[in-house]
């Protein structure tokens, strides 16, 4: 069944139908999707459909899909896709924009793909400061082939591979990729979100489109990780994986913009015009304080 | 089935074959109108999520942001209807 | 002959003039004129990664393309070039990728996603001995890899076999017109000598013309959105693309196999060889004729498809052949397949990066040729009724193999 954008909803009476406060962009297709109920996959899918209809990106937009469940991710959004083998993501990403400079290119992936397999590829891609955004669904897990423990699995969290809790003597510690990313010059944007609530979805989706603003105004490289759930995997009911998540997730990932050097850039220009007052360094290292948010 | 054209304003316009019944939406509506229609199956072999209450909805949309399978349409009631 | 290493005329990367030399004859380091060759056959993007032998290739692409406004990247490894050239690919681009073996087996991976997908691409194995990290001398101990698909899955690419710098260069057009004409990469492997020796090159090249391509990644501006995916959780589907990949197979082996034959017309004995052990074989040849031996040369160019049917005729009409080989014995398993039995197959190969000596090559053959005229003269008739219901074995007369004539040769 598709849902065609209508203007007057079916059940509208003759007179003023009201105001559209809301309606899925059409660039996410009208399909259901063979994601788990209450899988973070959806969302943020939706948000980077939101993200990409409001910058008038979707028309020049290639993405670059992973090995995972969101494999199939280009049955869901509307625009050019190529797959790339499984942690390959960011090079694919890298030969398509050096060759189409014109193309705005979006890489996809989950913690294995970008955080295991694909560490060095995301790496490189960083360090040359790649003009790509790259979406990082880190919900600690390998969903798709059955709940293995991935990279950034918490300690003491059981996974079919880790079936008494991950140990970390054995297995070693949860990675924050992301901070790692961050130190590295070409990194323009680096932040980290989540799907938890109404108010964090809120904030995440701010945090993409300022990682893809990145691109736009060839800044750098941009990422995002948006933290995820995994209901099936983690044995919890939706409703359980969201509240899991404002819990010992983000305790072990915390939340914020890690890096944004153009907002760092127009901080410590104004310090230094603004007299008898200390500069702060530009080019952060990733110890800046966190904020909230990306700036507008 | 009463005629299309007669049926009262609604807020949400629910594409129910997506729904999975997740109840994410649920926990997420602060004015709790939203339950799933566990007398009901849809396509996909889930209870779908309902409008208990029309009136009761501010049309705040945290239910559409929230959902993962964007199977809400929200609509503000026209001005001569909202409620105070 | 002088492509023996110890002839390698120096190591540093020649600065050439094309345009000046564009008439002339150019002497060239091999890996610089594949470079240049690819260039000017319209290549939009290199990516590769340092390993000896071929790193003049990249160092030329590293000049080269920056100069004319191309894409060149030097990836973090042969895994970063091979998927940077398969998104660069996705797009329509004309792309290319060089590595030596080891870093061949790093991209085993893209290659069978390429496959799968139909994406277009050049690489080129500049091949090194091994197996492990082995050693940077010569080897054709790559042939499996080449012909059989180095990756995993049922798939195929055409393999191009260049004996000398200005084949290479020759092909080097051809080879991104088949992958584009086919939807498939396209490997081309020469050896360490091919790509450190240096030959005097005509400076003439070919582009071949752009297509408009209906599967490209652009941006959906204005069309249904392209995925470019070899993924399909569908057997049934899955299958069918399958048979889709065999039939274009079945195509190009029917269009596109190439070989070359030197003085097989009255021969009783033929080498079989390809790139620098051909060349090494023609010495041989030339001196076996001195001593009365009617010996000459099959020289197959693709590797992949492999010239069976030519083979099959001419194992036919010859009594024996000799593979010669910078391996332990790889083509000719496919010779052995081609003939069926129907003459000798014999093989001289050396490995750990020597390259056989056309002496060596005359003694393999001068043996070879003892064995068969020390067999019994072949019988009136054949003997074949029995045998004709078991899987052939080594011939042993050569009108018992003739009587095999005819009876549904390979495909």
């Amino acid at each position: 069944m598709t849902l065609q954008p209508r203007t007057v909803p079916r059940n509208a009476p003759d007179a003023a139908v009201g105001r559209l406060i809301y309606r899925k962009p059409d660039v996410l297709l009208d399909r259901a999707t063979h994601y788990c109920p209450g899988c973070g996959h959806g969302v943020i899918h939706r948000l980077l459909a939101e993200v990409l209809t409001e910058m008038d990106l979707t028309a020049r937009t290639i993405a670059v899909a992973p090995v995972g469940c969101a494999v199939f991710a280009y049955d869901y959004l509307n625009v050019d896709f190529v797959e790339a083998p499984h942690g390959r993501a960011p090079a694919v990403a890298t030969g398509i924009r050096r060759v189409r400079p014109d193309t705005f290119v979006l890489t996809y992936q989950g913690d294995g793909d970008l955080a295991a397999i694909g560490t060095g590829e995301i790496v490189h891609a960083a360090a040359r400061g790649e003009r790509i955004t790259a979406i990082f669904v880190n919900n600690g897990i390998y969903g798709m082939t059955g709940g293995q423990m991935a990279p950034t699995t918490l300690i003491g969290q059981k996974s079919t591979s880790s079936p008494t809790g991950r140990d970390a003597r054995l297995m070693g510690y949860p990675i924050r990729i992301t901070e790692m990313l961050a130190q590295l010059p070409g990194v323009a944007y680096a932040a980290r979100g989540t799907v938890a609530d109404a108010s964090s979805i809120g904030k995440l989706k701010a945090m993409i489109r300022r990682a893809c603003q990145a691109q736009v105004g060839d800044e750098g490289f941009a990422i995002v990780e948006a933290l995820s759930n995994c209901p099936v995997g983690w044995g919890m009911t939706p409703a359980e994986s969201l509240e899991h998540m404002k819990g010992p997730v983000v305790e072990a990932f915390p939340l914020g913009v890690i890096v944004d050097r153009a907002a760092e850039a127009r901080s410590a220009a104004a310090s230094r015009t603004a007299p008898g007052e200390g500069a702060a360094p530009a080019g952060g290292n990733g110890s800046h304080p966190r904020s909230e948010g990306p700036e507008a | 089935m009463a005629s299309r054209r007669f049926r009262p304003w609604t807020p949400l316009v629910i594409a129910e074959d997506r729904c999975k019944g997740c109840e994410i939406c649920i926990a997420a509506c602060p004015k709790a109108v939203l339950a799933l229609d566990t007398g009901r199956v849809n396509a996909l072999g889930y209870h779908p999520i309902t409008l208990t209450d029309a009136a009761g909805c501010t049309s705040c949309a945290f239910c559409a942001r929230v959902c993962p399978d964007a199977v809400f349409t929200v609509w503000a009631a026209p001005r001569e209807e909202r409620r105070p | 002959m002088s492509l023996l290493p110890e002839n390698a005329v120096g190591t540093e990367p020649t600065a050439v003039d094309v345009e000046a030399g564009r008439r002339s004859r150019v002497l060239m380091k091999g890996n610089e004129a594949i470079a240049e060759a690819a260039i000017q056959a319209g290549c939009d993007a290199y990516f590769g990664y340092p390993i000896t032998p071929q790193c003049e290739l990249l160092e030329w692409m590293a000049r080269r393309m920056p100069e004319l406004g191309r894409v060149f990247v030097q990836a973090e490894s042969e895994l970063g070039a091979i998927n940077m050239a398969l998104g660069a690919a996705a797009t329509g681009a004309r792309v290319m990728v060089s590595s030596s073996s080891p870093g061949i087996s790093l991209m085993a991976e893209g290659m069978s996603y390429m496959a799968g997908s139909g994406t277009p691409m050049v690489l080129v194995n500049i091949m090194r001995a091994g197996p492990g990290l082995g050693g940077i001398g010569p080897s054709q101990s790559d042939y499996f890899q080449a012909t059989k698909g180095h990756g995993h899955g049922d798939y195929r690419v055409p393999v191009l076999a260049p004996a000398s710098i200005a084949e290479a260069m020759d092909l080097m057009a051809s080879a991104f017109e088949l992958a584009e004409r086919y939807r498939t990469p396209v490997m081309m492997v020469a050896d360490g000598i091919l790509g450190q020796a240096m030959e005097p090159v005509e400076m003439r090249f070919r582009t071949p013309d752009r297509q408009a391509f209906d599967w490209a990644l652009t941006g959906a501006a204005g069309r249904p959105s392209r995925i470019i995916k070899s993924i399909d959780l569908q057997q049934e589907r899955l299958e069918r693309r399958n048979l889709a990949l065999q039939h274009k197979y079945r195509e190009i082996a029917r269009h596109e196999t190439r070989w070359e034959t030197w003085q097989l017309d009255d021969a009783e004995l033929a080498i079989v060889a390809y790139g620098t052990s051909a060349r090494v074989a023609r010495t041989a040849v030339a001196r076996a004729r001195e001593r009365g031996i009617k010996v000459g040369l099959f020289r197959p160019i693709t590797l992949w498809p492999f010239p069976e049917r030519e083979l099959a005729r001419l194992s036919r009409r010859v009594r024996g052949m000799l593979v010669v080989e910078m391996s332990a014995g790889q083509m000719v398993e496919d010779v052995r397949l081609a003939v069926e039995g129907r003459c000798h197959v014999a093989f001289h190969g050396r490995m750990g990066g020597l390259v056989p000596t056309p002496d060596e090559v005359l003694g393999a053959l001068k043996a070879l040729s003892g064995k068969i005229s020390h067999e019994r003269p072949a019988p009136a008739t054949p003997k074949r009724r029995a045998s004709a219901r078991t899987s052939p074995g080594p011939a042993t007369a050569g009108a018992g193999a003739r009587a095999v004539e005819g009876r549904g040769g390979r495909a």
